[in-house]
């Protein structure tokens, strides 16, 4: 009796499995919908209050997007004067500077001025020492390390902005709505959520996931650099400009890409086309 | 091992006779891919994608060992590395995003080819080898593109390595010390990024000796077909050269348009933007999901969340792994002689029924742990594991099947069941399989 | 390429007419497939093969500035290159008079020492440190170290003696050290590659 059935188990395992997998499944389900009846989840602050990025169009964008150097000079501007305190951009060299349309020796002179030196050694003591930036060497750290980085900003470290727009949901428009998006914290947050309230030395920004930014308002007023090509240094115009140029540094080759890309569709559709006709010419007459 | 019709290698050229009775390669390609392999005439397009899926496995070998060039195996320099390949090495950003996106391609069809097999019965006898050597791939293809995902060494790469050596830290007791084992530390470092890039370089050639199996085993029966009816004579067959030479030249141009506007104009748009932020061993990154094509084992792995006898860890790796492990064993499940699901029509519901529910499982597996997501993922974990352990063998006991045609010409000819699903609709008395 | 008049088809019984009738006629499409698929692997072999070149961070450094005025006469400095040693050497009167003593006809790889040097610049000689023979960096231009039969530089791998203008002069060697562009962008800088 007991060995017959266990013969009936063994030929019909694969029920039993099934049923065993899905019969756990089932509890956990029932927990799982126990649990959400029984302690449904509290809204919190960043869910009610977190806003998607702002549309932003860039000259870049599209499968036909190309750079517009102009406004990656200004972006470039931008970080120089405005980010490059604090933000890094250690995996772009000076030379690469030269895709934006400066020259050879505008470019020298860039790396030479630029306010941040590189690391070097004393070549008589062996000591450290700085030394002045050459067109190929790449940007040069803002903190020495990020100990450094963190004394000196409020125990948060800048994040490196080689790689932002590619690094960040959103990319170039999160960037953009971050830098446009600093505002008061609103009432009805504090008052509904109070547990929630900025905490000092942070900065509300509903644009940032979890609503408290360490970084201060970068952009504070028009004007606050002056563009060479006379463009107005709105706000608006400096935070699109800098999103643009972090479009550039982290995706260099997007022209090559796009035109590359243009180039290889055209010529796999023709390719296809041709096999297509190949195929229904040796087809043709076999039914199938 | 192969049809008595089947055309003999005759070469006319002086030096290709000299080759061939010396070292007959060129009869064995002949045979294999050539003239010499008679191929049932009804093949529709879902049969274009075993060649793709080979063509992806090369595209991934020589950009691999281009990559490989370049690539520095080491926690200190292995983002940057990734990095200079992006920006200095000459067309270095072209390799690298062909092999980050050819390994989404390589997937997405060998998906197709998996639900091809499962919809036609192509694991049924006489051809149960060649289903087991290609689950055999699977694997081998899940664990390298994983290995792969480390080797950037971003975040993802980083706690993708954490999450995934955490699943044998489920097995009881020695757990702990395989997971340590296979690190070669506490957490991923070094030790593991090199190991896995030696693994990830050795394993596609592995790959690739299985695939020649697995063609090696297809060709002792021959190729299956949408009627799932047997080839019976010369007429229900034509040379795979030029006919199907022909016709996966153009299923490869498709699959190369796809793989280029993926490449070119979004090539981010499967990865995460995570993964471009170093690796950080101090810091989880907010919302961890593995690569698209792991979605659907990473949500029947989150499906378990109770302890039942065994800790709901436990459950959520065996589970997983069960998953997979179960279509080892799919040829003796499903128990109809009737290979294809066009004259089976309660298999074909629960076809479609699993192609959903796979698509609900892989959506969940992305998103992120919430309640609405994980009893989703449950309950479409559960359907999973009862098609194919309760119901396909159940329903291949009790299901009668639609009459089935006398010969893939008869059905050709009669324009029914041939390439086309939607001409299959054909009610009539219930038939024994041929 | 097979065409289809070779190998008929098994089961095309009944609509065979066409292609009898004129079975090359499409054939181009099959020959223009064929050959665009050849230009395609083509194509795409080019970043495959261009991969090994010089990547664009190699190429940035391949110029490197000197600055000369720490080099006494009769010493010597190495320096590097495009990741190659560089000498640089201060002739001394003495070194450059046995070098322009030297008749032309007896170097095996005749330059005379202003060939060499810059103009009004002749005892500053620059050179690559890599033994024409096979690549091995000869001895001399450290302090103390062996200058040769000639007085300028001696590769110990298989006895390559260079004279004061860096000319081969004796061993294996085929030429004379190899002199790169450069230039005084001061008095007491160069700026070469």
């Amino acid at each position: 009796m007991i060995s017959s059935l266990f013969r009936l188990a063994l030929r019909n395992l694969n029920i039993l499995i099934g049923l065993a997998f899905a019969g756990v499944l089932m509890l956990a389900l029932i927990t799982t919908v126990y649990g959400l009846i029984t302690e449904p989840a509290a809204p919190t602050a960043e869910h009610e209050f977190h806003r998607e990025h702002k549309p932003l169009k860039l000259a870049s964008d599209g499968p036909f997007g190309q750079f517009d150097r102009q406004q990656l000079q200004r972006g470039f501007q931008v970080y120089k004067e405005v980010c490059a305190a604090c933000h890094s951009l250690r995996l772009v060299a000076f030379r690469n500077l030269e895709d934006l349309g400066y020259n050879e020796a505008e470019v020298k002179a860039i790396a030479t001025q630029w306010a941040i030196q590189q690391p070097s050694i004393n070549p008589e003591t062996g000591e450290t020492a700085t030394r002045a930036n050459i067109p190929s060497d790449r940007f040069p750290l803002a903190f020495a390390n990020d100990v450094a980085a963190r004394a000196a900003n409020n125990n948060a470290i800048p994040p490196d902005l080689s790689l932002i727009t590619k690094a960040r949901e959103g990319g170039a428009a999160y960037i953009y709505s971050l830098l446009t998006g600093y505002q008061n914290q609103p009432a009805e947050l504090v008052h509904e959520f109070p547990g929630a309230k900025t905490p000092e030395g942070l900065h509300y920004n509903p644009y940032f996931p979890n609503l408290n930014i360490a970084m201060p308002p970068p952009l504070t007023s028009n004007d606050q650099v002056t563009y060479q090509d006379g463009t107005r240094a709105t706000i608006d115009q400096m935070a699109k400009d800098v999103s643009a140029f972090l479009v550039w540094t982290a995706e260099p080759n997007l022209e090559t890409r796009h035109q590359a890309g243009l180039a290889t569709i055209l010529f796999l559709l023709i390719f296809t086309l041709l096999t297509f006709g190949a195929y229904r010419n040796i087809w043709r007459g076999v039914k199938h | 091992m192969s049809f008595p019709w089947a055309q003999h290698y005759a070469p006319k050229h002086p030096l290709m006779q000299w080759v061939d009775s010396r070292l007959p390669l060129p009869r064995f390609v002949y045979n294999a891919i050539g003239g010499g392999y008679p191929v049932p005439r009804n093949l529709n397009y879902f049969w274009n994608f075993g060649i793709m899926a080979g063509a992806a496995l090369m595209i991934q070998i020589v950009t691999g060992i281009v990559l490989a060039m370049h690539y520095a195996a080491n926690g200190a320099v292995a983002f940057d590395s990734v990095e200079s390949i992006m920006r200095d090495v000459n067309a270095g950003w072209f390799l690298r995003y062909a092999h980050a996106n050819g390994a989404s391609m390589f997937l997405a069809v060998v998906y197709i080819h998996i639900f091809r097999g499962l919809y036609y019965g192509s694991y049924k006898a006489p051809r149960e080898m060649v289903w087991l050597l290609g689950v055999v791939i699977f694997l081998l293809l899940m664990a390298t593109a994983f290995m792969g995902y480390v080797l950037p060494w971003g975040q993802m790469s980083f706690w993708g390595a954490q999450v995934i050596t955490g699943f044998f830290s489920a097995i009881p007791g020695i757990g702990e010390t395989i997971r340590i084992w296979l690190l070669g530390g506490y957490a991923p470092d070094n030790a593991a990024l090199n190991r896995f890039f030696s693994l990830h370089y050795l394993l596609p050639f592995v790959i690739l000796g299985v695939i020649i199996l697995h063609i090696w085993a297809l060709h002792i029966p021959g190729s299956g077909n949408p009627t799932g009816v047997e080839v019976k004579a010369e007429q229900d067959t034509v040379p795979f050269h030029p006919y199907y030479t022909a016709k996966d030249g153009f299923g490869l141009g498709v699959f190369l348009i796809v793989f280029a506007a993926l490449l070119f104009f979004a090539p981010n748009y499967l990865g995460h933007a995570d993964n471009y932020i170093p690796a950080n061993p101090l810091s989880t990154p907010a919302h961890i999901v593995p690569e698209w094509y792991f979605w659907p084992f990473y949500a029947i792995l989150r499906a378990f969340t109770v302890d039942f006898i065994i800790p709901a860890k436990l459950w959520g790796v065996l589970a997983m792994f069960g998953s997979i492990l179960l279509l080892f064993f799919l040829p003796w499940l499903d128990r109809s002689p009737v290979r294809s699901a066009n004259f089976r029509p309660m298999y074909r519901t629960l076809f479609w029924v699993l192609v959903a529910d796979v698509l609900v499982l892989g959506f969940c597996g992305g998103a992120p742990a919430e309640p609405a997501y994980i009893i989703a993922s449950q309950i479409a974990a559960a359907y999973y594991f009862l098609h194919f352990l309760v119901l396909v063998p159940i329903v291949s006991a009790l299901e009668r099947p639609r009459p089935l045609p006398n010969s893939i010409t008869e059905a050709v000819l009669e324009g029914k069941s041939g390439s086309r699903m939607r001409e299959t609709a054909v009610t009539g008395a219930p038939a024994a399989a041929e | 390429m097979a065409t289809i008049d070779e190998v008929p088809p098994g089961g095309a019984t009944g609509s065979h007419d066409d292609v009898i009738e004129n079975p090359r006629r499409r054939d181009y499409l099959s020959i223009g497939a064929v050959a665009f698929a050849g230009v395609g692997v083509g194509v795409v072999a080019l970043p495959l093969i261009n991969q090994m070149s010089p990547s664009a961070d190699v190429l940035a450094l391949s110029t490197t500035e000197l600055d000369l005025s720490a080099i006494e006469p009769g010493q010597a400095i190495k320096a590097s290159f495009r990741k190659q040693p560089l000498f640089v050497r201060n002739l001394t009167p003495q070194e450059i008079e046995a070098a322009n003593k030297v008749p032309l006809s007896d170097l095996r790889d005749p330059q005379s020492l202003a060939e060499r040097t810059k103009e009004g610049k002749a005892n500053w000689l620059v050179t690559l440190g890599v033994c024409t023979h096979l690549g091995c960096v000869p001895l001399g231009a450290g302090e103390g170290e062996n200058k040769g039969p000639f007085g300028g530089y001696f590769c110990p791998c298989h006895g390559s003696a260079y004279d004061t203008a860096g000319r081969i002069r004796q061993g294996p060697a085929p030429l004379n050290l190899a002199v790169p562009d450069y230039s005084f962008t001061s008095d007491t800088t160069i700026l070469v590659g």
